[in-house]
């Protein structure tokens, strides 16, 4: 008889270029059988409590769960906002190591002893731009962008971040991809979820996108003012729904 | 983060962190999500020291009428300094 006993702790994984990085892995002890992986990519305030909370949340209710500290390299065991500032100041993450570090997440998730080999990404905010990303360029099962800015639209000018948009590479991505905005949002705007949309009918993609009225940006940050308990309750069902459908 | 709207600029002078003073090379100024301040977005900004490590850092959030005010406040300090201080 399985138990619904987890298991949550920092490891380190193999990332982009070999290198060691830290992670935070969260996954049922005993599900009694073999389960899918999900790879949560932080958002850019960094690799926080609430982003590990989430990784236990995907773990209480059956999967295997793994978050890279994506400023593992900048700022090594610092706190989540003086990493942020950090990698910030530094131009932000570049799309090549976002993509080996989720690549050895995979890995990671794919060799746990309770694995089923279904992996899928889900990122928040500049997150959601990065599970797209990640969806564009590696073989997943499913993938989550949730109020994931500039994979439509260009950055403003000037802007010392590195991102650009994704739009024009919808043809490969590798997996039915769930979208979660609010329809308050700027950042991405309706009209940029509309692109996206447009753009994933055209390359024939499976996809299910939901806008949330009276939500705005992080509607599923329960620590801030942008927190919309209805529309992330709602997300999270949408987002178990999904997983129960193409991760089992 | 959100607004993706961040400049940085070269900096010379000292700020003072927890463990104390410390030389700062680098700000960081942006409109974004904070981590402390109980608005949606608030102007940051970092006073940094990226030779240091990531925890020589002092920030401020602060929300965007503050941030005029300071902004204004500090031209108006540095308007009003005698000739040849600076």
């Amino acid at each position: 008889m399985s138990s619904d006993a987890i298991t949550a702790e920092s490891i380190t994984i193999p990332g982009h270029g070999e290198d060691e990085i830290e992670a935070y892995s969260a996954r049922p002890m005993d599900p009694g059988s073999i389960v899918g992986g999900v790879v949560v990519i932080h958002h850019m305030p960094g690799y926080d409590a609430q982003t590990k909370e989430i990784a236990r949340t995907f773990a209480v209710n059956g999967y295997n769960a793994v978050v890279p500290n994506l400023y593992s390299r900048e700022a090594p065991g610092a706190s989540p906002d003086d990493a942020a500032a950090i990698a910030r100041a530094a131009g932000g993450v570049p799309d090549e190591r976002l993509v080996g570090d989720v690549a050895g997440a995979m890995s990671f998730l794919k060799a746990l002893p309770t694995a089923n080999g279904k992996v899928a990404t889900i990122g928040y905010c500049s997150g959601g731009r990065q599970s797209f990303l990640a969806a564009v360029s590696l073989p997943l099962d499913a993938a989550v962008d949730c109020y994931g800015a500039f994979v439509v639209g260009n950055p403003p000018e000037g802007m010392p971040l590195k991102v650009g948009p994704l739009v024009d590479r919808t043809p490969q991505l590798s997996c039915p991809l769930l979208g979660l905005f609010g329809a308050e949002d700027q950042y991405p705007s309706q009209e940029q979820v509309a692109e996206l949309e447009a753009a994933l009918k055209a390359a024939g993609k499976t996809y299910e996108f939901h806008s949330y009225e009276n939500a705005g940006h992080a509607f599923f940050s329960v620590n801030r003012p942008s927190y919309r308990p209805e529309a992330a309750n709602d997300g999270w069902q949408k987002i178990f729904a999904f997983f129960g459908k193409y991760l089992s | 983060m959100c607004t993706y709207v961040t400049e940085t600029v070269a900096v010379s002078g000292s700020a003072k962190g927890p463990d104390g003073w410390f030389r700062v090379t680098d700000g960081s100024v942006y409109f974004d999500h904070p981590v402390h301040a109980p608005q949606d977005h608030t102007l940051n900004i970092d006073f940094l020291a990226p030779g240091q490590g990531p925890s020589a850092r002092v920030a401020v959030e602060l929300t965007a009428d503050s941030a005029r005010a300071l902004a204004k406040a500090i031209e108006s300090v540095l308007a009003q300094v005698p000739a040849g201080l600076i």
